[in-house]
């Protein structure tokens, strides 16, 4: 499913912010290219 | 999605190639998160920013899935996920999801 893929890390600060989707995905051995947190207000 | 970000994902599958990417979501409520995956697999329903009109086909998933939680490994799993999974109904944006992904 990911594996192998390069991932873009989207959060969201009233969800799961970017860097903890990027920590998360890096600890399962996975490359991070972009991350950012959205804010929809 | 912000001009900047759909900026910043056209530049990446520019370099990567779109085949060798998937998107991640953290989104809190289910509001948005179909736009976000026609933005990166059909193009920006809007017509305004850089994905108007380009076609990446990026399979795009919620963090809370869990078919994406399994590959977490446990710890980290635990500490950063145990919260907002129990708090975030991931159900109705994991149907959203998954109805974008059988379209690639």
């Amino acid at each position: 499913m990911l594996n192998g893929k390069k991932v873009i890390a989207i959060g969201e600060r009233d969800g799961v912010p970017g860097p903890v989707i990027a920590e998360c995905l890096e600890g399962a051995g996975l490359e991070v290219v972009f991350q950012v947190t959205e804010c929809f207000v | 999605m912000n001009f900047e970000n759909q900026g910043v994902i056209k530049r990446l599958a520019d370099q990567y190639g779109p085949e060798n990417l998937a998107v991640v979501l953290g989104n809190g409520e289910a509001s948005g998160v179909e736009v976000f995956a026609e933005t990166v697999t059909e193009g920006d329903p809007s017509y305004a920013g850089p994905l108007a009109g380009v076609s990446l086909k990026i399979p795009v998933y919620h963090v809370l899935e869990e078919d994406v939680m399994a590959v977490v490994p446990e710890a980290i799993r635990e500490e950063k996920l145990q919260l907002s999974s129990l708090v975030i109904d991931v159900e109705p944006m994991r149907q959203v999801l998954q109805a974008a992904r059988e379209k690639l």
